[in-house]
Protein backbone atom coordinates (compact mmCIF):
# COMPACT_ATOMS: atom_id res chain seq x y z
CA UNK A 1 0.00 0.00 0.00
CA UNK A 2 1.39 3.40 -1.04
CA UNK A 3 2.65 5.74 1.64
CA UNK A 4 1.97 9.10 0.27
CA UNK A 5 4.39 11.67 1.37
CA UNK A 6 5.86 15.25 -0.03
CA UNK A 7 9.30 15.61 -0.80
CA UNK A 8 10.67 18.89 -1.96
CA UNK A 9 14.13 19.39 -3.54
CA UNK A 10 15.77 22.53 -2.25
CA UNK A 11 18.42 22.41 -5.09
CA UNK A 12 15.42 23.09 -7.57
CA UNK A 13 12.87 25.42 -6.09
CA UNK A 14 12.96 28.70 -7.18
CA UNK A 15 10.34 30.41 -5.04
CA UNK A 16 7.87 30.89 -7.39
CA UNK A 17 4.96 29.97 -4.81
CA UNK A 18 3.34 27.99 -7.72
CA UNK A 19 2.62 25.19 -5.18
CA UNK A 20 0.97 27.85 -2.98
CA UNK A 21 -1.27 29.36 -5.63
CA UNK A 22 -2.16 26.22 -6.94
CA UNK A 23 -3.13 24.87 -3.30
CA UNK A 24 -5.30 27.97 -2.94
CA UNK A 25 -6.83 27.89 -5.88
CA UNK A 26 -7.48 24.09 -6.12
CA UNK A 27 -9.32 24.00 -2.53
CA UNK A 28 -10.49 27.35 -2.71
CA UNK A 29 -8.63 28.30 0.99
CA UNK A 30 -10.03 31.21 2.52
CA UNK A 31 -8.61 34.36 3.15
CA UNK A 32 -5.90 34.61 5.72
CA UNK A 33 -5.18 30.58 5.68
CA UNK A 34 -2.38 28.77 3.86
CA UNK A 35 -2.41 25.25 3.78
CA UNK A 36 0.99 25.41 1.98
CA UNK A 37 4.05 28.02 2.04
CA UNK A 38 7.50 28.64 0.93
CA UNK A 39 9.84 28.93 3.01
CA UNK A 40 13.71 30.55 2.23
CA UNK A 41 16.58 30.14 4.40
CA UNK A 42 19.34 33.12 3.81
CA UNK A 43 17.15 34.97 1.88
CA UNK A 44 19.33 37.29 -0.84
CA UNK A 45 22.70 35.79 0.33
CA UNK A 46 24.38 33.68 -2.18
CA UNK A 47 23.30 29.78 -1.73
CA UNK A 48 19.70 30.86 -0.46
CA UNK A 49 17.91 28.27 -0.24
CA UNK A 50 13.75 27.36 -0.50
CA UNK A 51 11.50 24.42 0.25
CA UNK A 52 7.91 24.14 0.28
CA UNK A 53 6.44 23.55 3.47
CA UNK A 54 3.34 22.16 4.58
CA UNK A 55 1.51 19.01 6.56
CA UNK A 56 3.87 16.19 6.08
CA UNK A 57 1.22 13.82 6.98
CA UNK A 58 3.75 12.23 9.48
CA UNK A 59 4.03 8.33 10.00
CA UNK A 60 3.72 9.19 13.82
CA UNK A 61 2.09 12.28 13.75
CA UNK A 62 2.13 14.95 16.83
CA UNK A 63 -1.17 15.99 16.07
CA UNK A 64 -3.26 13.32 16.54
CA UNK A 65 -1.55 12.24 19.75
CA UNK A 66 -2.36 15.47 21.03
CA UNK A 67 -5.97 16.30 20.26
CA UNK A 68 -8.33 16.22 23.33
CA UNK A 69 -11.18 15.28 21.02
CA UNK A 70 -9.44 12.86 18.98
CA UNK A 71 -10.53 14.10 15.35
CA UNK A 72 -7.72 12.92 13.35
CA UNK A 73 -7.04 9.86 11.53
CA UNK A 74 -5.31 8.19 9.03
CA UNK A 75 -5.83 7.01 5.98
CA UNK A 76 -4.52 3.51 4.74
CA UNK A 77 -2.95 5.46 2.13
CA UNK A 78 -0.73 7.61 4.87
CA UNK A 79 -2.79 10.54 4.68
CA UNK A 80 -3.77 12.39 8.08
CA UNK A 81 -7.00 13.70 8.13
CA UNK A 82 -9.46 15.60 10.26
CA UNK A 83 -13.16 15.63 11.07
CA UNK A 84 -14.15 19.33 11.02
CA UNK A 85 -17.37 18.53 13.15
CA UNK A 86 -15.37 17.42 16.02
CA UNK A 87 -12.59 19.76 15.86
CA UNK A 88 -13.11 22.40 18.59
CA UNK A 89 -10.30 24.74 17.65
CA UNK A 90 -7.99 24.86 20.56
CA UNK A 91 -5.39 24.65 18.86
CA UNK A 92 -3.18 21.96 20.34
CA UNK A 93 -2.24 20.82 17.40
CA UNK A 94 -0.77 23.92 16.27
CA UNK A 95 1.56 23.96 18.79
CA UNK A 96 2.60 20.23 18.42
CA UNK A 97 3.05 20.59 14.77
CA UNK A 98 6.96 20.84 14.14
CA UNK A 99 6.21 22.28 10.41
CA UNK A 100 3.16 24.66 11.66
CA UNK A 101 0.68 22.60 9.05
CA UNK A 102 -2.80 23.43 10.95
CA UNK A 103 -4.17 26.70 10.62
CA UNK A 104 -7.10 28.36 11.94
CA UNK A 105 -9.52 30.69 10.28
CA UNK A 106 -10.78 33.41 11.77
CA UNK A 107 -14.47 33.01 12.18
CA UNK A 108 -17.18 34.65 13.28
CA UNK A 109 -18.21 38.42 14.38
CA UNK A 110 -14.72 38.73 16.51
CA UNK A 111 -12.69 37.22 14.39
CA UNK A 112 -12.48 33.96 16.64
CA UNK A 113 -10.12 31.17 16.12
CA UNK A 114 -12.04 28.89 13.91
CA UNK A 115 -12.08 25.01 13.51
CA UNK A 116 -8.71 23.91 12.12
CA UNK A 117 -7.60 23.58 8.33
CA UNK A 118 -5.00 22.10 6.80
CA UNK A 119 -3.46 19.87 3.71
CA UNK A 120 -5.25 17.37 3.15
CA UNK A 121 -3.02 15.55 -0.02
CA UNK A 122 -5.68 16.87 -1.49
CA UNK A 123 -7.58 13.94 -0.43
CA UNK A 124 -10.68 15.76 0.98
CA UNK A 125 -12.46 14.32 4.23
CA UNK A 126 -15.06 12.05 6.12
CA UNK A 127 -17.70 13.26 3.45
CA UNK A 128 -19.18 11.71 0.65
CA UNK A 129 -16.67 11.42 -2.26
CA UNK A 130 -16.84 14.64 -4.58
CA UNK A 131 -19.81 16.05 -2.50
CA UNK A 132 -20.41 19.65 -1.93
CA UNK A 133 -19.84 19.50 1.88
CA UNK A 134 -16.36 18.02 1.62
CA UNK A 135 -15.59 20.52 -1.46
CA UNK A 136 -16.78 23.30 1.39
CA UNK A 137 -15.26 21.90 4.47
CA UNK A 138 -11.77 20.09 3.00
CA UNK A 139 -11.39 21.28 -0.71
CA UNK A 140 -11.44 18.88 -3.45
CA UNK A 141 -10.70 15.15 -3.55
CA UNK A 142 -8.23 14.74 -6.22
CA UNK A 143 -6.57 11.82 -4.72
CA UNK A 144 -10.21 9.74 -5.26
CA UNK A 145 -10.05 11.28 -9.08
CA UNK A 146 -6.54 9.10 -9.56
CA UNK A 147 -4.81 12.46 -9.60
CA UNK A 148 -1.67 13.65 -6.61
CA UNK A 149 -1.83 17.05 -4.70
CA UNK A 150 -2.00 20.11 -7.01
CA UNK A 151 1.03 21.69 -5.53
CA UNK A 152 3.11 18.89 -6.69
CA UNK A 153 1.51 18.16 -10.19
CA UNK A 154 1.76 22.10 -10.52
CA UNK A 155 5.11 22.81 -9.86
CA UNK A 156 6.77 23.87 -12.45
CA UNK A 157 10.81 22.41 -11.33
CA UNK A 158 9.54 19.91 -10.05
CA UNK A 159 11.33 20.47 -7.25
CA UNK A 160 8.23 19.63 -5.45
CA UNK A 161 7.55 15.47 -5.27
CA UNK A 162 4.15 14.22 -4.14
CA UNK A 163 2.94 10.71 -3.99
CA UNK A 164 3.81 7.47 -2.74
CA UNK A 165 7.48 7.64 -0.62
CA UNK A 166 8.77 4.48 -2.59
CA UNK A 167 8.33 6.51 -6.01
CA UNK A 168 9.52 9.71 -5.60
CA UNK A 169 11.96 9.00 -3.02
CA UNK A 170 13.13 6.62 -6.30
CA UNK A 171 12.85 9.46 -8.49
CA UNK A 172 15.20 12.17 -5.95
CA UNK A 173 17.58 9.88 -5.59
CA UNK A 174 18.00 9.17 -9.41
CA UNK A 175 18.29 13.08 -9.63
CA UNK A 176 20.99 13.61 -7.05
CA UNK A 177 23.01 11.11 -8.78
CA UNK A 178 22.76 12.54 -12.37
CA UNK A 179 23.16 15.85 -10.89
CA UNK A 180 26.76 15.97 -9.12
CA UNK A 181 27.58 18.48 -6.74
CA UNK A 182 29.09 21.73 -6.69
CA UNK A 183 28.51 23.78 -9.10
CA UNK A 184 27.70 21.45 -11.78
CA UNK A 185 24.29 21.69 -9.35
CA UNK A 186 23.32 25.32 -11.12
CA UNK A 187 24.71 25.29 -14.28
CA UNK A 188 28.51 26.57 -13.94
CA UNK A 189 30.31 23.73 -16.09
CA UNK A 190 27.41 23.89 -18.88
CA UNK A 191 27.23 27.70 -19.29
CA UNK A 192 31.22 27.66 -19.46
CA UNK A 193 32.48 24.61 -19.45
CA UNK A 194 35.09 22.59 -17.08
CA UNK A 195 38.56 24.61 -16.46
CA UNK A 196 41.23 22.65 -19.06
CA UNK A 197 43.47 20.41 -17.35
CA UNK A 198 46.91 21.94 -17.44
CA UNK A 199 49.12 19.02 -18.82
CA UNK A 200 51.38 17.39 -16.11
CA UNK A 201 55.67 18.43 -16.61
CA UNK A 202 57.13 15.86 -17.59
CA UNK A 203 60.18 15.15 -15.45
CA UNK A 204 63.19 16.17 -17.26
CA UNK A 205 61.32 17.67 -20.13
CA UNK A 206 62.53 21.49 -20.98
CA UNK A 207 59.76 23.84 -20.32
CA UNK B 1 -61.19 26.36 38.11
CA UNK B 2 -60.37 22.93 37.37
CA UNK B 3 -60.11 24.01 33.61
CA UNK B 4 -57.28 26.59 34.03
CA UNK B 5 -56.18 23.29 36.36
CA UNK B 6 -55.82 21.52 33.41
CA UNK B 7 -54.66 23.45 31.00
CA UNK B 8 -52.08 24.17 33.10
CA UNK B 9 -50.80 20.77 33.93
CA UNK B 10 -51.37 19.97 29.47
CA UNK B 11 -48.32 22.96 29.23
CA UNK B 12 -46.62 21.55 31.81
CA UNK B 13 -46.55 18.23 30.40
CA UNK B 14 -45.99 19.76 26.80
CA UNK B 15 -42.76 21.58 28.04
CA UNK B 16 -41.53 18.34 29.94
CA UNK B 17 -42.48 16.13 26.51
CA UNK B 18 -39.92 18.99 25.36
CA UNK B 19 -37.11 17.90 27.45
CA UNK B 20 -37.25 14.27 26.79
CA UNK B 21 -36.86 15.01 23.04
CA UNK B 22 -33.43 16.73 23.59
CA UNK B 23 -30.28 15.61 22.60
CA UNK B 24 -27.06 14.86 24.86
CA UNK B 25 -24.67 17.38 23.95
CA UNK B 26 -22.03 15.89 25.35
CA UNK B 27 -20.09 13.75 23.61
CA UNK B 28 -18.43 10.81 24.98
CA UNK B 29 -14.98 10.28 24.00
CA UNK B 30 -12.74 6.82 23.77
CA UNK B 31 -9.54 8.20 24.40
CA UNK B 32 -7.16 7.96 21.11
CA UNK B 33 -9.31 6.30 18.76
CA UNK B 34 -10.60 8.46 15.99
CA UNK B 35 -13.89 9.73 16.82
CA UNK B 36 -15.65 11.15 13.56
CA UNK B 37 -17.56 10.45 10.14
CA UNK B 38 -15.65 7.14 8.85
CA UNK B 39 -14.12 7.65 5.03
CA UNK B 40 -14.43 5.95 1.92
CA UNK B 41 -11.78 3.99 0.07
CA UNK B 42 -10.25 6.58 -3.07
CA UNK B 43 -11.39 4.05 -5.11
CA UNK B 44 -14.48 3.21 -3.76
CA UNK B 45 -16.36 6.11 -6.19
CA UNK B 46 -18.69 6.61 -8.88
CA UNK B 47 -15.15 6.93 -11.03
CA UNK B 48 -13.25 3.68 -10.06
CA UNK B 49 -16.19 1.97 -8.83
CA UNK B 50 -14.58 0.05 -6.06
CA UNK B 51 -11.58 -1.19 -8.62
CA UNK B 52 -8.37 -0.65 -6.76
CA UNK B 53 -6.11 -1.83 -9.05
CA UNK B 54 -6.97 0.71 -11.52
CA UNK B 55 -6.86 3.53 -8.87
CA UNK B 56 -3.40 2.09 -8.03
CA UNK B 57 -2.72 2.19 -12.08
CA UNK B 58 -3.46 5.94 -12.22
CA UNK B 59 -1.82 6.84 -9.23
CA UNK B 60 1.65 5.14 -10.03
CA UNK B 61 1.58 6.97 -13.96
CA UNK B 62 1.11 10.52 -12.06
CA UNK B 63 3.67 9.42 -9.43
CA UNK B 64 6.29 8.10 -12.19
CA UNK B 65 5.23 11.31 -14.64
CA UNK B 66 6.84 13.08 -12.23
CA UNK B 67 10.38 12.16 -13.04
CA UNK B 68 12.23 13.84 -16.36
CA UNK B 69 14.00 10.81 -16.83
CA UNK B 70 11.32 8.89 -17.11
CA UNK B 71 9.48 11.21 -19.06
CA UNK B 72 12.57 12.07 -21.73
CA UNK B 73 12.89 7.86 -21.85
CA UNK B 74 9.30 7.47 -23.65
CA UNK B 75 7.66 6.47 -20.34
CA UNK B 76 4.84 9.13 -20.49
CA UNK B 77 1.95 7.78 -19.05
CA UNK B 78 -0.98 10.01 -20.33
CA UNK B 79 -3.93 9.84 -18.51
Amino acid sequence: MARMKFLCDAERCIECNGCVTACKNENEVPWGVNRRRVVTLNDGVPGERSISVACMHCSDAPCMAVCPVDCFYKTNEGVVLHDKDLCIGCGYCFYACPFGAPQFPQDGAFGLRGKMDKCTFCAGGPEPDFSAAEFRKYGRNRLAEGKLPACAEMCSTKALLGGDADVIADIYRDRVLKRGKGSEVWGWGTAYGKPERQPTPQPGAKS
Amino acid sequence: MRAALAIAAAVALAVLAVGCGEKTAVTVYKQGQYQGKPDKLPWDNNQFKGDKVAWEKAIKARNLNQSESFRASGGWVDR
